[in-house]
């Protein structure tokens, strides 16, 4: 297809934005553009064909099965759109006087106090603008806490060697030395290296339960324990908190902190449709720390909290993506306590119906139950076929569906990882159990077929090398 | 499996080669390039730095993911190798002459495997 810049005709010209409502202000000499931006000139009509035709190039939950793992690429419902689109929310402005903003400010502080409710946290700040953002807000609570106390030789993290790659570059990011440690058999927390890892210079553990591997950690009440009696805080990776949203807290299992991703586990768009959010939440030692300004009751009123000796500092302008905390709060309010417990355990049965439907032909990476999602390795599939899990990824586009997560969680290999959530029906995973399944069955009689896939997509396989090696990032006139 | 007889290997796949004048060379393993795949990016200490055994002290990026590369040693980087950084590829090609850094004032030494125990470990791992 044609690039926009190809489809641009000199002067052409279109009326798509408004008039411009407010006083132009003009820029110090010398700093402003002495020629115009190289933009492309077209009309809209062939904009709008333009964006259409990138958009059947794509593949979204509107388009079909998307279980990419660790992901939770749920249907986002429309109603979140409505709530989101209403004018009191639209059509306000962050330095607005506080008193003219109080259905914005009751809507955060209606969020907090819900999605502390189901997280078993005290307070939360919808600053971060994404996951890692969040985590990194995470960290940066518990390294504000320990300065506080004058415990300045807490320097380490311990992040399991299952954790999303996001975690030690969080804590990193902070300043932090990240140990290392080692899953035991079952992709859990090996108790006994936890235990030799902690000491005096642990500021803290990061976790994500269920793991990685889509396993829940049963001894999560004795780790917790274990890093507290060390005298650090556990943070909660909320990456995986579809799989038991309603049913336990991570407030409940010791932890102190937590990130969610509304874009992940309360259905507000992300892949590429974003923003994301990466609420932060906490224990209430933590509260002084947490990034301001935050949205507070007072008496009958709303207000935002600007000020506080401890706070952290500021994670992002103004108060995070407003909207999509509206967009969460609309999930919430919709599915109410009995729903969003149940949206939890249809993910759970969603996964195990899955997995049990494809364990006779894929080798499953810890066999047993799962949470919300599954791994597949396709290590013997790959020495004795030549089928690597990238092929049955790409093979799949052909059926329709989105490739799973491939290559993660790190520990196993060729692995792929597939989590079906709760918004998809039983024929929609009956289809992709057959197409899985179908996939197996060619690796072994055909696997020409599986390696050269995928067969209908307008480019195969794109070369991923070059494109990193040397990507071009500019359109050259 | 390409594994040199005068190298020294690390259970993790990495390289040392003793280049007699009290320095080393440090790089990783033909299998590793292999099970790394094509890799694109490479990020190396600065010259003067101290690498600390069995601690990450560079690290490589392949399409599929980033990883640590820990060192056999603890000792000062005298030369790190800039073609490496401008063509990965080279370590995917050749991954025995694709030395990564050049060390001197080795203070540390861990375990390291001789070429037979190191093929003898692929085995036992493969």
């Amino acid at each position: 297809m044609k690039l926009i810049f190809e489809r641009s005709v000199a002067d052409r010209a279109l009326t798509l934005l408004p008039e411009c409502d407010v006083e132009k202000t003009v820029l110090p000499e010398g700093m402003a553009r002495t020629q115009a931006l190289r933009l492309p000139e077209v009309g809209e009509c062939d904009i709008s064909r333009h964006y259409t035709e990138l958009a059947k190039c794509a593949h979204g939950v509107n388009d079909g099965f998307y279980p990419l793992g660790s992901c939770t690429m749920k249907y986002n419902p429309k109603v979140n759109e409505q709530a989101a689109a209403l004018e009191g929310f639209t059509e306000i402005h962050p330095l607005q006087p506080q008193s003219t903003l109080q259905g914005a400010l009751k809507a955060l502080v209606l969020s907090e106090e819900l999605l502390c409710e189901i997280t078993g946290m005290d307070n939360m700040s919808f600053q971060p603008a994404a996951g890692a953002h969040g985590e990194f807000a995470g960290i940066m609570l518990i390294k504000a806490y320990h300065e506080s106390r004058g415990d300045t030789k807490r320097t380490k993290i311990i992040v399991p060697d299952s954790a999303h790659g996001t975690n030690p570059a969080s804590a990193n990011m902070a300043g932090y030395t990240v140990v290392s440690i080692p899953s035991n058999e079952d992709g859990c927390v090996d108790i006994e290296k936890l235990k030799a890892a902690v000491g005096e210079d642990t500021a803290g553990l990061m976790l994500t339960n269920p793991n990685t591997v889509g396993v829940f950690d049963k001894n999560i009440l004795e780790i917790t324990k274990i890093v507290h009696e060390a005298g650090g805080l556990n943070y909660y990776d909320g990456a995986n908190l579809n799989a038991i949203m309603g049913v336990v807290r991570p407030g409940d299992m010791g932890f102190d902190v937590i990130h969610l991703n509304l874009h992940k586990t309360f259905s507000t768009p992300h892949g590429g449709g974003g923003p994301g959010s990466g609420a932060v939440g906490c224990k209430s030692l933590l509260t002084p720390f947490l990034p301001l300004p935050r949205a507070i009751k007072n008496g009958d009123k709303y207000e935002l909290l600007t000020e506080s000796e401890l706070s952290f500092g500021r994670m992002k302008e103004f108060y995070g993506n407003f909207l999509v905390v509206i967009k969460a709060l609309t999930y919430v309010l919709t599915l109410g306590a009995e729903g969003i417990r149940e949206a939890a355990q249809i993910a759970v049965l969603n996964a195990n119906y899955m997995m049990h439907e494809l364990a006779d032909c894929y080798e499953m990476a810890y066999p047993g139950y799962c949470m919300h999602e599954f791994v597949m390795t396709l290590e013997n599939t790959k020495k004795q076929y030549g089928v690597s899990a990238m092929d049955v990824a790409k093979s799949l586009i052909d059926h329709g569906i989105h490739p799973p997560t491939m290559y993660f969680p790190l520990i196993v290999h060729e692995a792929l990882m597939v989590e079906p959530t709760e918004t998809e029906s039983k024929e929609t995973l009956d289809e992709a159990v057959a197409a899985l399944r179908d996939i197996a069955e060619m690796t072994v009689n055909n696997a020409e077929a599986v390696i050269s896939a995928p067969h209908t997509t307008p480019i195969s396989r794109p070369d991923e090398v070059m494109a990193a090696r040397s990507p071009k990032l500019r359109y050259e006139f | 499996m390409n594994i040199p007889a005068e190298l020294k290997f690390t259970r993790s796949h990495e390289w040392i080669k003793d280049l007699g004048n009290g320095e080393y060379e440090i790089g990783i393993s033909d299998f590793a390039q292999h099970e790394l795949g094509d890799l694109v990016f490479v990020n190396l200490p600065q010259e003067g730095d101290t690498i600390t055994m069995e601690e990450p002290f560079a690290d490589v990026e392949s399409v599929k993911a980033v990883s640590d590369i820990y060192s056999p040693v603890t000792a000062v980087v005298k030369e790190i190798n800039e073609e490496i950084l401008d063509a990965p590829e080279t370590i995917n090609s050749g991954a025995y002459d694709a030395w990564f850094v050049r060390v001197e004032n080795v203070t540390e030494t861990a375990e390291l495997l001789s070429a037979e125990e190191y093929e003898a470990f692929l085995n036992e791992e493969a």
